[in-house]
């Protein structure tokens, strides 16, 4: 079930990776409602290694032109998204990663995890961004404003407004300190976008054309 | 209106536009997150004259429902696994006293090994209870089918129980748009419970009494034939829902491609989707493959099933449990409709405790099956090499 660019309809296939309590089923969940608005199909959910945190947590993401009916894990996504520095060492998150995919990761050096992955890493240190905005080192809201300003699936506008949606029940002050956390994740690799076609890397056919 | 939103969800606010009386129930993954949507809801006052009653076990919460149905109360549970075999001496009773309590089942397997993911064999223990059961491949599907079962198991002719059964995980924790009923669409659709006999503490009845062998084998009887009506029932709401909702889901089944098809593959549940994209691919490829859904499982669409494969030379039926020491249950249904045709059965069972189905496997089992590379019959597949001691 390859994506048909240009054919019938155009599927993408995103996994993230990290560890139970940082938000890793957020993230897929937030995109997929956040694209939604923006007038695609989705479809996100989890696998649980065990309902425990600290264990490794993979979720998914697929985004389509049409009704997602494919409910099989993905093992051979277009983009991986890392949100633990560590989860790396027990988990091939590269595994089945499509060519001219690439990775975005929390991680302090992009070259040495490049050497470490064997594939292109767009890095973030999100951690230190997340102490820095929420003082907890959640990482979901900076992994998603950084997938989403890389690949330009979702705009900015349309990705605040969703954060702000799902913080909500957690009272205005976290609402606006994740979605200022979002907007700067955001915009440093919005930066970014250029590199990812300089390479011969894949963008989401599926930009918004708004 | 269009909105993302999580299985649980869809669940717990179809179930509230149904305007329940009672709702009874005991958290178990993967189904908790229903009815601790429900419970807020309770809490935020959005249920109306609704008893919302958190209960010390799934046995007391079938109890309690038993008891507010037999009063006249629109009744609804969720649950799944270890909870549902908990509650099945009172389901059992809940059939057999003819009440038309109405439960979400996030299926999930059985233990032991402890597992607290996802595959058919809590629901498919409650087979032959007399219960309605029906399985739904979306979670748009469990929405819709909320107001339904309501509707069908409250129906005169039928008044038995029924589960709507969606995948743990697969359903209940994944985000997909949902178009939301409106409470006056639900209204207009799903009338007040009219129930045929009520308890009250002036008029009281006795439900479920002692039966001796001059009485009981007529009741059982009794449970059996209203089995048997609510097919038409069954079928009779489903179309209505189409035309009210716009959204057909089809009847007991839903055959596709099947004319003239040399294999029918079928399945339940979220592999649905799955299984069907995976056929009209191999159609794609100029294989004669068709593809049957089934929705309905009790009473089970023996006739449709038959008449759907009725050119086919083999069918293949993918299996989400097992019947140790028999055929898994959705293939015996299948065999005995078929019997008198010479076709071959195969059934691969895949999926157990939560592994993942891939697209990859799915279309590997038919493809060895169209090329003749395995025997008819029950087998495993997507399962590791494993020896097993015997000492």
């Amino acid at each position: 079930m390859s994506q048909s660019i240009g054919g019938i309809f155009i599927l993408l296939e995103i996994r993230f990776h990290g560890r139970g309590g940082q938000g890793v089923v957020t993230s897929a969940d937030v995109l997929a409602v956040a694209a939604f608005k923006e007038g695609f199909y989705t479809l996100s959910f989890p696998t649980f290694g065990a309902e425990k945190r600290g264990t490794p947590v993979a979720s998914f993401l697929r985004v389509s032109d049409r009704p997602v009916v494919l409910r099989d894990e993905i093992y051979e996504p277009d983009y991986v998204v890392v949100l633990d520095p560590t989860v790396m060492e027990s988990v091939n998150v590269v595994s089945g990663l499509k060519e001219g995919g690439f990775v975005v990761a929390n991680y302090p050096r992009e070259k040495e995890l490049e050497e470490k992955l064997g594939v292109k890493v767009f890095a973030i240190n999100a951690t230190k961004l997340a102490m820095e905005y929420l003082g907890r080192p959640i990482t979901n809201t900076v992994m998603v404003g950084a997938f989403a300003g890389l690949t330009g699936l979702v705009r900015l506008e349309t990705l605040r407004e969703t954060i702000l949606e799902w913080f909500s029940k957690k009272g205005e002050e976290i609402a606006n300190k994740n979605a200022d956390l979002v907007e700067k994740a955001y915009r440093m690799l919005e930066e970014r976008r250029g590199e990812v076609k300089e390479l011969g890397l894949k963008l989401p056919e599926l930009v918004v054309q708004k | 209106m269009m909105r993302v939103v999580r299985g649980f969800y869809a669940v717990a606010h179809s179930v509230k536009l149904c305007r329940p009386d009672v709702i009874c129930a005991y958290p178990i993954t993967p189904q908790s997150e229903i009815v601790e949507n429900i419970a807020q809801m309770y809490a935020n006052g959005e249920l109306g004259n609704c008893e919302y009653i958190t209960a010390e076990s799934e046995f007391g919460a079938a109890s309690i429902l038993v008891g507010a149905s037999a009063t006249g109360a629109r009744t609804y549970t969720a649950t799944c696994s270890q909870g549902l075999i908990l509650m099945s001496e009172v389901l059992w009773c809940a059939a057999g006293m003819r009440l038309p309590i109405v439960l979400t089942i996030a299926n999930r397997s059985l233990s032991a090994p402890l597992s607290i993911w996802n595959d058919h064999q809590d629901s498919m223990a409650m087979r032959d209870a007399g219960i309605i059961q029906m399985y739904v491949e979306n979670n748009q599907e469990v929405h819709d089918m909320m107001p339904q079962a309501f509707k069908i198991a409250e129906n005169h002719k039928v008044m038995l129980p029924m589960m709507v059964c969606m995948d743990g995980y697969k359903l209940t924790h994944a985000y997909e748009p949902v178009d939301l009923l409106s409470q006056e669409m639900v209204d207009e659709f799903l009338p007040p419970y009219d129930p045929p006999v009520k308890m009250t503490t002036k008029e009281p009845y006795t439900f479920g009494s002692y039966a001796t062998p001059a009485s009981y084998m007529e009741f059982r009887a009794a449970v059996y034939r209203a089995m048997d009506r609510s097919r038409k029932v069954i079928e009779d709401v489903y179309k209505e829902w189409a035309e009210v909702s716009g959204r057909d889901w089809g009847g007991h089944i839903v055959a596709e491609n099947c004319e003239d098809a040399d294999v029918c593959v079928m399945a339940m549940g979220s592999l649905v989707g799955l299984a069907r994209e995976v056929t009209k691919e191999m159609r794609d490829e100029g294989k004669k493959v068709g593809f049957i859904k089934i929705r309905t499982f009790r009473p089970f669409p023996a006739k449709e099933i038959a008449k759907a494969v009725d050119n086919a030379e083999k069918v293949i039926v993918f299996e989400r449990s097992l019947s140790m020491g028999s055929d898994a249950p959705v293939t015996l249904d299948v065999k005995s409709a078929i019997h008198k045709k010479a076709i071959d059965v195969y059934s691969p069972v895949v999926g157990l405790g939560g592994r993942d189905v891939p697209h990859k496997l799915v279309k590997s089992v038919v493809e060895e099956v169209m090329e003749n590379r395995v025997e008819p019959g029950t087998y495993f597949r997507g399962l590791k090499d494993c020896e097993e001691v015997i000492v």
